[in-house]
């Protein structure tokens, strides 16, 4: 199962993007472990200074900002 | 172009009569919005296709290690054109700090960054000329660099929260951008959507403001309470400033209003950057990084420059 980390201390752009992962994988039909990390001194291990940040399998993917569409779906399918 | 579409429409489409108060104030919204987020997309767009994908993370590390004067100058100007969401200057402090970037700079980067954007100056330009955005844009570094630099000398290193120094972190690698022209169309399109969604509340509201400014506050009531040169009305926009907060691109319209309405530049020019750089709830985010009498100071550092800069301009306009 794919472990999916969304990085930031609660902002709403963090929200909104753990919802649209979570949307993706139900459309995709992949199950996947979504966890919202909001210790700040764990969100700056990963090195994130922007948030929302994204870490799929311990990988930061993406940092700052809404991730678009196409992005998410690759994230949960690949 | 955009006089003819708000005549069209408040005079044609409404039959309003010219003149009138109710007029006034929806032409100047109907042209104001128009020519705001026609500038907003083509500049921001023209930006996502030229940037070398700026962002917080590569900022740190242009600014890491460089003597003072140039880190300085890197974090101002790289933060009046690095776009970052409020909520990110708390992450964005503790990278600063555990860089090993002095506070000062750091400050110098946090004053920076809201007060002047690119996209601000263009609609700036746009709307009241580039005299006035080019004195708006200096005006803003220089408050950036020399606030920094008066922050330092109060060492505010003894007020940050003890588990600031302590955080490590982690090497980011993120994934190469992609640099083709499709990529850069795609980047600079979810650009516009990403910043457009993020502050359109905030033109909008501004444009209000400015129109019923526009078509309701009389001059009389202006020149007594704001348009004099008595040496306080400087002072009073800036206090005014602290708890209207918006975007430096909302505040334009407001702006505009003002000048129109016979306030002096230096006042308006205050009120502006108190508007977009000294605000509560930003204050409130910083409070988890720093204690009270930093942000007091912060608050007070910029608060005075503010006032210099209005007093400056007023006494050369």
């Amino acid at each position: 199962m794919k472990e999916i980390k969304v990085l930031g201390s609660g902002c709403k752009n963090c929200e909104t993007t753990a919802k649209l992962i979570q949307l993706a994988a139900e459309q995709a039909g992949v199950e996947i472990a979504l966890e919202k990390v909001t210790d700040m001194a764990e969100i700056m291990a990963y090195g994130v200074m922007s948030t929302p940040g994204v870490v799929v399998d311990g990988k930061v993917v993406h940092a700052g900002g809404l991730p678009g569409p196409d992005e998410i779906r690759k994230w949960v399918t690949e | 172009m955009f006089e003819v579409l708000a005549n069209l429409i408040v005079y044609g489409l409404l039959e309003l009569r010219p003149g009138s108060d109710l007029a006034d104030a929806l032409h100047f919204f109907v042209m104001d919005t128009a020519k705001i987020f026609a500038l907003l997309v083509i500049i921001i767009y023209t930006m996502g296709l030229l940037r070398a994908l700026l962002s917080p993370e590569r900022v740190r590390e242009y600014v890491r290690g460089k003597p003072k004067w140039l880190a300085r100058t890197l974090a101002i100007v790289l933060g009046a054109l690095t776009p970052f969401c409020s909520c990110s200057s708390v992450p964005l402090f503790i990278g600063f700090v555990e860089a090993g970037i002095p506070l000062g700079v750091t400050f110098s980067f946090l004053i920076a960054s809201p007060m002047i954007n690119e996209v601000a100056a263009v609609i700036l330009v746009g709307i009241l000329g580039w005299e006035l955005a080019a004195l708006y844009v200096v005006a803003g570094l220089t408050v950036a660099y020399v606030g920094g630099v008066v922050m330092e000398r109060f060492r505010p290193e003894r007020w940050v929260e003890a588990y600031v120094w302590k955080i490590q972190m982690g090497r980011l690698q993120l994934p190469e951008p992609d640099n083709s022209l499709r990529g850069r169309h795609r980047f600079a399109v979810a650009e516009v959507k990403e910043i457009v969604r993020r502050i359109w509340k905030w033109v909008i509201a501004g444009i209000a403001v400015g129109a019923l400014f526009h078509g309701y506050v009389p001059e009389a009531w202006i020149s007594e309470y704001l348009a004099g040169d008595d040496w306080y009305s400087v002072p009073a926009a800036v206090l005014l400033g602290i708890p209207l907060y918006s975007n430096a691109t909302g505040v334009i319209p407001v702006a505009e209003a003002m000048l129109g309405k016979g306030v002096a530049i230096g006042t308006t020019l205050a009120l502006m950057m108190s508007i977009a750089a000294l605000s509560l709830p930003e204050m409130l985010i910083l409070r988890k990084v720093i204690r009270w009498p930093a942000l007091a100071l912060y608050a007070s550092v910029l608060g005075v420059a503010f006032t210099a800069v209005g007093w400056l301009f007023n006494a050369f306009a």
